[in-house]
C-alpha cells in the first residue's frame, strides 16, 4: 500500500535526483508538496542552503533532513532542482572554509557519498546553521559511531528498523536454504544437509544449514574446521545436475610457515572429489595471486600443497585483495566525478584497472564454471577468508551455469545464498551507519560482483529476466539502509538483532512491483551455459551506474529499443484481442463491419509515430 | 601440427561474372580455419581472377547450410583485388612482406582484407610451379599499379547484360533537374541558384557539371578562377541559414597574384554578406580539423588493431586494450569531426548564420563535415534513400577522390586516406546513440563500406564526374561505341536478395507520421523537407531560444561589418557551443529534428560490428544487440501476420503489400557476428584470455597486503 501510494520516492527517485524536470503545464505545485516521507520517517530539520551543483553551478535550495534522507529542493530554478539522499549513503562530512573564509560559498559543508558524488552546501556564516546540520547528519548517518549507543541498543538506529512500509510482498521468504537445495535435487545419496552449525558452533560466519558429502560425519567436519580459517570449512554451493560436479567454497587452510598438514582436511577433500563418481582429480581454485598466498604462510595461512593434496590440481586466479579494490574504485571517481576526463577518456579509464579486475574476475568464475560443466570435475573456491573473492567467484559460475540465477527471484536467491548467509562482511566492507570513512576494512566487493552481473546482462540482453533498474536498486540500498537486507556481517549476527523480524526485506519492494524490474527481452532458456567473454574488447564502463549523475552522460530514458518493442507486445496483444472480436463478430453475423473501424495499418502507424 | 586429410580430387570451378577471366590457379590449397589457433582447416582450390581472389573448397558439398546474409558477388572465400590490403608470406615462421618481384615463394600466404578478413593458406602441399604462379600472379594483380580502364568494372560493364536497374529511390545528382529540386526542398532557390557554367566541364573537371551558387554570384567570377574562390551551396537549414563550401586558393609564391586573388575573395564575401544573405562564418578545416595524413596514419594504426592472427594475439593485446585504442588517435579523429560538426549546427540553427567551410580543393573534409552536419538537421538524410542522395550530392558528384583515396590502382599511397569511412565511422555513432533516427541499420553502413572495394559500380572508382563521363564512351573498344552502363551501388538487389536486404531497415526506426492521402502524390521528395522542421516553429524557438532573429539583426545593422568572422572566433563567447550541446541534451530527443552526437569520452565507441566481426574470440554466443534485435524483427514478423489476418477478416482480399522481414527462429542462439559470422565456432568452450594483466606497478604495498590482517598461527 505504502509504495502504491509513494512511487515518486522509492529506489528510482534515487536515479532521477540530481535534476527533476518540474510539470509541463508550469505550475509549481510541486512548491507546496509535502517532501517525501515514507512510513516511520521523521523529519528533523531544515535550512536555507546553496547546493553547489558541480553540473548547474549554485542553487539556491531548502534541505530537509530526516531521519532517513536529506532532501533539498531548489527554491528559483526552472525546472527544479531535488536531491534526494538516503543518509545511509554519506561516507563522510567534511566542513569546508572557516570563519576567516572569503570569497562566495566557500563556508559550508561537503558530503563524500558512497554512491560516486559528492555534495557541497554553502551555508551562512551566521546563525550556527553549519552546526546543526553537522551534528544532525552526524548523529543520523553515522548511529554505530553515536555516543548515544549506550542509552539504547545500537540497532534503533539505522532506519530500517524504523521503517513502517507495507509491501504486498514479504521478501525474507524469498530465500528459504532447504528449498534451494532441495531445488538443486539435494539431499541426495552423496550429500547430506547437516544441521551442526544450529547456534553457530562450528563457525560463526557460516548459515546455519550446510550440505557436506554424504561419506563426512560431522565430528569430522569438526576437525577439518580446526584446519580452516575461521572454520569456514568446504561446504557445497552448487550441484551440477547433469555431472554431479559440485562447486564447494571454504576458506583457506591453516598451512602457515612450518608447511602443516591436516589428515582430516585432506581425507575430506578427497570424499567431496569421490563424491561425483568421477574419477578426476579435484580442482582447487585459489581466487589470490601466487604471491599473495604464499605470503600469507607467513601469518599461518597458505594453500593446499602438491605433497598433501596429491589428488587436487591448485590454480591461482590473481584477483587482487579489498585494498586494490578500493583503490581502483577511488580512481574511477576521479576520473568520472565531477566531470568525465576529456581527452585521454580510455587511457584515464585503463589506468585505473578497474575493468582489469572486472575481466579477472570473470575469467576466474569462467574457469570454474567451465571445469564444473564440461571439464565435469568438482571445484573448490577459496580466497584467504572465503567471503569476498570467493563470493564473487561462486556466485558468478552459478549465474553462469544455472538459468534461475537469472531470474528475479533465482538472483535475490543467490545473493541471499553466496553473499548474506555465508557471511559477506556487508556492514565491515560497506561501512553501515560508521563514520570511519578510512576504515581499511571498507571495499566494493558487492559493487564489482554487481558490476560483473551488468557486463554478462550486457553481453546477453535476452538472458536476463532482471533489468538494470533492478541491479542498480540493490546497489542504491546496499547503502540505503532502509531494508535490512544488507546489514550486518553474518547470519547468526542479524539472528541475534532479529532483523527479519524488526524490519523489511529488500526484495519486498522488488518483488512487489516486478514490472518495473523486468527486462522485456528475457527469453526463458533452461540448462544453458552463458559464458560472458571477458576481453576488454567487450567490457564496457557501466556509464549509467559510475556516471549518472552528470546529466550530460544520462543515457536516454527510456531506452528506446526497449519502448519500440513493448509497443510491438502492446499491438500484438490488441490484435490478438480485436481478431477474436472480429472472429466472433463475422461468425455471428456475417455482414460486413470493415467501414466503421479504423484499419489496422492506421493503427500501426500512430504507434510508430508515438516516439 | 597439420593433421592431413587426403584431399579430394575433384574439379571445382569458380563462379565467373560476366567479363571474369581466370587468370591463375594453385590446387591442394590449406585454408586454416582461424579458430583457437588450432591448425585445422581445408583443402581446396586458390584462384586469381582479374576480379578476385578465391578459395574453392574441395568439399563445398556444405550448401545446405546457406547463411541468411549471403552477398551475391562476394563470397565468403572472396577476396575482390581492391579489398587486398596487405599479403604477407610466412618463410620459416616468419612474416614477410610480400609486395613486387619475389624470388623466394612462401610455405604461407596471408593475406589482409581491407574489410578485416584475414586469410591464412598453407602452400606446403601445393606443386612449387603452382606456387609461383599463384603468389605472383596474387601480388600482382592485386599490389602493383593498374591503369583506369584495367580495372574490373569496364570489364564487367561491357560484358554484362544491359542492366539498367530498377529505379531506385536515390537521387544522382547528375542532371539540372535534381539540383533544382533539392533548391526546392530545403527552400534554399530564394537566395540560390542551379548553374549551367560547368557544361562541358569548361569551368573545371573538378566540379560537378551542375552546382549550386548564390543568386548574386556571377558567370564571370565562377570562370575567373576555375571555380575555385567561389562558395558552393551544400544546404539550406529551415531558418534559410546555408550550408557553403569553397575550394581554396592555393599559397602563391607571387605577392601580386596573391594581392588579386584576395580582392577577388573579398568581393565575392561582400556579395554574399549582403542581405539577404545571412551573416557568414567560415571555418578553413584545413586548419580546425586533423589532416588527411594523420587521418590515414590513425587509421592505419587502428585497423592493425583488429587484423589478428590467431587467438594468442587477441588476448595478447587485450591486456592494453584501450591504450592501443587510444594511441591510435583514430577515436579521438571522429570525436573531433562530431564536435566540428556540432559546431557547424549551432552556427546554422541557433545563430543563423550562414557557414562556409573551406578546404583547398573542397572535397575531403568538406563533404564529411557538410554530410555530417545534414545527417544531423535533416532527418531526410536519415532515410535510406536520402542518405544514398546525401552521398551522391556530397561525395560523388560532389567530386571526392574516391579512386586516389582508397588507392584503388596503387599509384600512390600518399594520396590515400580514409576520409568516406570516416564518415561511416561517425554516423555509425550517431545511429548507435539515436537507434530509432534512421531508416538503415548498422549492417547497412557495413555492408556499404565493403562495396567501397566491390569494382562492379562505379560509385566508388572515379575521382570525380567527369573522370566518369570521359571514360564512359567504350572507345577502347573498337566494336563497341555504345556508352558503358555501369551499376551503381544503390543497386542493392545486386548484391542482396530480398531476405538479406531486410537487414539493412531498421526496424526501430520511427517513421514521421504518414501523411493525407491527398499529399501523397507529390513529387518524389518535396514533402520529406518538413521533416527537419521542428513540429511547430514557435514551439522550439521559445522553448530551445535558437532563434534569435531580432537580435541578429541588430548586431547586424550596428555594427555593418558581417564579414571574416570565424567559427570559435575570440568575439564570440567561448561556452555558446557547450550551452548549445548541453541545452539540447536536457531535452527529450526529437527523432525527426536535429540529432546532436554525444561526444564525451565514454560515448565515443568502436564500431565493433565492423571491426570485430570476424574474430571468432569476441564472438558471444545468444548475444550482442543482435539478441534483441531478432526479437524485435519475430514480433514484427508476427504483428504484420496479425495485420494481414485482420485485413482478411475485413475484406476477403489479401493485402500484398506487406514489408519482409527475415525469419530468425532460434533467434536467442545467434552469434554476436551475426549477420556476419560466417566462423561458427564448433565448440561451446568459453574464450578465455591466455595472457592476463597482473602488474600493478604502482600500488606494491597495498597489492601485497592481505585482506583483513589478522595471524592465523596464533589460534592454533
Amino acid at each position: 500500500m505504502a509504495s502504491s501510494s509513494t512511487p515518486k520516492y522509492n529506489s528510482n527517485s534515487l536515479e532521477s535526483s540530481s535534476s527533476k524536470r518540474t510539470l509541463k503545464d508550469g505550475t509549481n505545485w510541486e512548491q507546496n508538496e509535502e517532501i517525501p516521507r515514507l512510513p516511520g520517517e521523521t523529519r528533523v530539520t531544515d535550512k536555507d542552503v546553496i547546493y553547489m551543483c558541480p553540473f548547474n553551478g549554485p542553487v539556491k535550495g531548502r534541505v530537509y533532513i530526516t531521519n532517513y534522507r536529506l532532501y533539498l529542493r531548489s527554491v528559483e530554478n526552472d525546472p527544479v532542482v531535488v536531491l534526494n539522499v538516503p543518509l545511509g549513503v554519506i561516507s563522510r562530512i567534511e566542513k569546508m572554509g572557516g570563519a576567516s573564509s572569503r570569497g562566495e560559498n566557500s563556508y559550508g559543508l561537503d558530503i563524500t557519498c558512497k554512491d560516486m558524488r559528492n555534495l557541497r552546501f554553502a551555508l551562512k556564516q551566521e546563525g550556527h546553521s553549519r552546526r546543526d546540520i553537522f551534528e544532525v547528519l552526524t548523529k543520523y548517518a553515522f548511529p554505530q559511531s553515536h555516543n548515544l549507543v549506550t542509552a539504547f541498543t545500537s540497532y534503533s538506529f539505522f532506519f530500517a528498523f524504523a521503517n513502517e512500509e507495507k509491501f504486498s510482498e514479504n521478501g525474507w521468504m524469498v530465500y528459504n536454504p532447504m528449498s534451494e537445495y532441495r531445488r538443486q535435487g539435494l539431499p541426495n545419496e552423496r550429500w547430506r544437509v547437516t544441521f551442526i552449525n544450529e547456534h553457530y558452533g562450528l563457525c560463526d560466519t557460516y548459515p546455519s544449514l550446510l550440505v557436506v558429502p554424504y561419506n563426512a560425519t560431522d565430528d569430522d567436519l569438526k576437525k577439518v574446521a580446526a584446519f580452516r580459517s575461521r572454520n569456514r570449512i568446504p561446504v557445497l554451493s552448487w550441484i551440477h545436475p547433469e555431472t554431479q560436479a559440485v562447486i564447494m567454497r571454504c576458506s583457506q587452510p591453516l598451512v602457515g610457515m612450518s608447511g602443516k598438514r591436516n589428515k582430516d582436511d585432506e581425507r575430506y577433500l578427497d570424499i567431496i572429489r569421490e563424491a561425483n563418481g568421477q574419477i578426476s582429480k579435484l580442482t582447487i581454485y585459489d581466487a589470490r595471486p601466487n604471491v599473495n598466498a604464499v605470503a600469507n604462510k607467513a601469518t599461518g595461512g597458505g594453500y593446499e600443497g602438491e605433497d598433501a593434496y596429491p589428488n587436487a590440481e591448485l590454480f591461482f586466479l590473481d584477483i587482487h585483495n579489498i585494498h586494490v579494490m578500493r583503490e581502483s574504485l577511488k580512481k574511477l571517481k576521479d576520473i568520472v566525478y565531477p566531470n568525465v576526463e576529456e581527452s585521454h577518456w580510455l587511457s584515464s579509464l585503463e589506468s585505473t584497472h578497474w575493468l582489469e579486475h572486472i575481466k579477472l574476475v570473470l575469467t576466474g568464475a569462467i574457469q570454474v564454471a567451465d571445469k564444473v560443466s564440461s571439464g565435469r570435475s568438482s571445484v573448490l573456491v577459496h580466497c584467504s577468508d572465503g567471503w569476498d573473492r570467493t563470493a564473487q567467484l561462486t556466485s558468478l559460475a552459478m549465474l553462469m551455469l544455472d538459468s534461475y540465477y537469472r531470474t528475479i527471484e533465482g538472483f535475490e536467491v543467490l545473493v541471499q545464498k553466496e553473499w548474506i548467509s555465508f557471511g559477506h562482511k556487508f556492514a565491515s566492507r560497506i561501512g553501515h551507519g560508521d563514520k570511519n570513512h578510512a576504515d581499511a576494512d571498507r571495499s566494493p566487493i558487492f559493487l564489482q560482483f554487481i558490476d560483473c552481473v551488468w557486463q554478462m546482462s550486457k553481453q546477453f540482453p535476452t538472458a536476463f529476466e532482471f533489468n538494470e533498474q533492478f541491479l542498480i536498486t540493490i546497489l542504491d540500498h546496499l547503502y540505503s539502509c532502509r531494508f535490512g537486507t544488507f546489514l550486518y556481517n553474518s547470519e547468526s549476527l542479524r539472528e541475534k538483532e532479529k532483523v527479519t523480524e524488526k524490519t523489511l526485506s529488500l526484495w519486498s519492494l522488488i518483488n512487489s512491483e516486478k514490472s518495473k524490474y523486468t527486462n522485456p527481452f528475457y527469453t526463458k532458456e533452461l540448462n544453458r551455459a552463458l559464458y560472458p567473454v571477458a576481453s576488454m574488447r567487450h567490457l564496457e564502463l557501466w556509464v549509467n551506474y559510475y556516471i549518472r549523475w552528470n546529466p550530460r552522460i544520462r543515457q536516454q530514458q527510456p531506452n528506446p529499443v526497449e519502448q519500440r518493442y513493448m509497443e510491438l507486445l502492446a499491438l500484438r496483444d490488441d490484435y490478438i484481442r480485436r481478431l477474436e472480436e472480429l472472429q466472433i463478430t463475422n461468425n455471428s453475423k456475417i455482414s460486413n463491419s470493415s467501414a466503421s473501424s479504423a484499419s489496422p495499418s492506421q493503427m500501426m502507424s500512430q504507434v510508430q509515430t508515438h516516439f | 601440427e597439420i593433421h592431413i586429410k587426403e584431399p579430394i580430387e575433384k574439379e571445382v570451378n569458380p563462379h565467373l561474372l560476366p567479363g571474369e577471366l581466370l587468370l591463375c590457379e594453385a590446387s591442394t590449397v590449406y585454408k586454416y580455419i582461424q579458430e583457437d589457433g588450432s591448425n585445422r582447416g581445408t583443402y581446396g582450390k586458390l584462384v586469381c581472377t582479374n576480379f578476385k581472389i578465391a578459395f574453392l573448397d574441395d568439399d563445398s558439398a556444405s550448401d545446405d547450410n546457406e547463411p541468411q546474409f549471403k552477398n551475391k558477388i562476394v563470397g565468403e572465400n572472396d577476396i575482390t583485388l581492391q579489398c587486398v590490403d596487405q599479403i604477407y608470406g610466412v618463410y620459416d615462421e616468419k612474416k614477410k612482406l610480400l609486395t613486387g618481384q619475389l624470388r623466394k615463394y612462401p610455405e604461407k600466404l596471408i593475406i589482409y582484407c581491407k574489410d578485416l578478413r584475414v586469410f591464412h593458406f598453407c602452400l606446403r602441399y601445393t606443386k612449387e610451379e603452382e606456387v609461383k604462379r599463384i603468389v605472383s600472379g596474387i601480388v600482382h594483380h592485386s599490389q602493383t599499379p593498374k591503369l583506369l580502364k584495367r580495372l574490373f568494372l569496364f570489364s564487367y560493364a561491357s560484358a554484362a547484360p544491359n542492366n539498367t536497374g530498377g529505379r531506385n529511390q536515390t537521387v544522382m545528382f547528375d542532371t539540372l533537374e535534381d539540383w533544382r529540386d533539392e533548391l526546392e526542398r530545403t527552400k534554399g532557390n530564394v537566395k540560390y541558384k542551379a548553374v549551367t557554367t560547368n557544361e562541358g566541364y569548361r569551368v573545371s573537371e573538378k566540379l560537378p557539371l551542375y552546382f549550386v551558387v548564390p543568386i548574386c554570384v556571377s558567370e564571370e567570377s565562377i570562370l575567373k578562377y576555375e571555380g575555385r574562390g567561389i562558395p558552393i551551396w551544400c544546404w539550406s537549414c529551415h531558418n534559410g541559414a546555408a550550408l557553403l563550401k569553397m575550394s581554396a586558393f592555393p599559397k602563391e609564391q607571387d605577392d601580386i597574384t596573391s594581392q588579386t586573388q584576395k580582392a577577388f575573395l573579398d568581393g565575392i564575401y561582400k556579395t554574399i554578406s549582403k542581405p539577404p544573405y545571412e551573416l557568414l562564418k567560415m571555418d578553413d578545416l584545413s586548419s580546425s580539423l586533423p589532416s588527411l595524413q594523420d587521418i590515414q596514419i590513425a587509421y592505419t594504426r587502428f585497423k592493425q588493431l583488429f587484423l589478428i592472427d590467431n587467438s594468442t594475439d587477441f588476448w595478447a593485446t587485450d591486456v592494453k586494450w584501450f591504450s592501443l585504442l587510444e594511441s591510435t588517435n583514430w577515436l579521438e579523429i571522429i570525436r573531433r569531426v562530431l564536435k566540428k560538426a556540432i559546431e557547424v549546427a549551432e552556427c546554422l540553427e541557433r545563430q543563423h548564420t550562414n557557414v562556409l567551410l573551406i578546404e583547398e580543393s573542397a572535397t575531403d573534409l568538406c563533404c564529411v563535415i557538410s554530410s555530417l552536419v545534414q545527417v544531423m538537421m535533416d532527418s531526410y538524410s536519415r532515410t535510406k534513400s536520402g542518405f544514398q542522395s546525401l552521398i551522391q550530392k556530397e561525395w560523388v558528384i560532389g567530386g571526392h577522390g574516391f579512386l586516389d583515396r582508397c588507392n584503388h590502382l596503387h599509384k600512390s599511397d600518399k594520396e590515400e586516406a580514409p576520409v568516406f569511412l570516416l564518415l561511416l565511422n561517425c554516423v555509425w555513432q550517431l545511429v548507435q546513440q539515436y537507434p530509432p533516427a534512421f531508416e538503415f541499420t548498422e549492417t547497412y553502413l557495413t555492408v556499404l563500406s565493403d562495396s567501397l572495394y566491390v569494382p562492379i559500380f562505379s560509385t566508388f572508382f572515379f575521382n570525380s564526374q567527369h573522370q566518369k563521363d570521359t571514360n564512359m564512351s567504350g572507345e577502347s573498344l573498337k566494336t563497341q561505341s555504345a556508352p558503358f552502363r555501369f551499376l551503381t551501388v544503390w543497386d542493392w538487389p545486386v548484391q542482396f536478395d530480398p531476405k538479406a536486404q531486410a537487414f539493412l531497415n531498421n526496424p526501430l526506426y520511427a517513421e514521421k507520421p504518414k501523411l493525407d492521402k491527398s499529399q501523397r502524390k507529390t513529387a518524389r521528395f518535396k514533402h520529406q523537407r518538413q521533416l527537419s522542421l521542428p513540429l511547430t516553429q514557435t514551439k522550439s524557438s521559445s522553448k530551445r531560444g535558437f532563434f534569435r532573429e531580432e537580435t541578429d539583426h541588430l548586431i547586424k545593422n550596428i555594427l555593418g561589418k558581417r564579414i571574416g568572422k570565424f567559427i570559435n572566433s575570440s568575439d564570440e563567447p567561448p561556452n555558446s557551443f557547450r550551452e548549445f550541446y548541453d541545452s539540447w541534451h536536457s531535452k527529450p530527443v526529437d527523432y525527426h529534428g536535429l540529432l546532436l552526437p554525444r561526444i564525451d569520452g565514454p560515448e565515443i565507441k568502436v564500431w565493433a560490428q565492423r571491426y570485430l566481426r570476424w574474430i571468432p574470440e569476441a564472438q558471444l554466443h545468444g548475444g550482442g544487440t543482435i539478441a534483441t534485435a531478432a526479437k524485435i524483427l519475430d514480433l514484427m514478423e508476427e504483428v504484420q501476420s496479425l495485420q494481414v489476418k485482420m485485413d482478411e477478416e475485413h475484406s476477403q482480399a489479401v493485402s500484398g503489400d506487406v514489408h519482409s522481414v527475415p525469419m530468425l527462429r532460434n533467434s536467442a542462439r545467434l552469434s554476436s557476428l551475426f549477420p556476419f559470422a560466417l566462423l561458427q565456432r564448433q565448440s561451446i568452450k568459453p574464450a578465455l584470455p591466455t595472457s592476463t594483466w597482473k602488474d600493478l606497478e604502482d600500488e606494491d604495498d597495498l597489492v601485497k597486503r592481505d585482506d583483513e590482517f589478522v595471524d592465523l598461527s596464533g589460534d592454533m
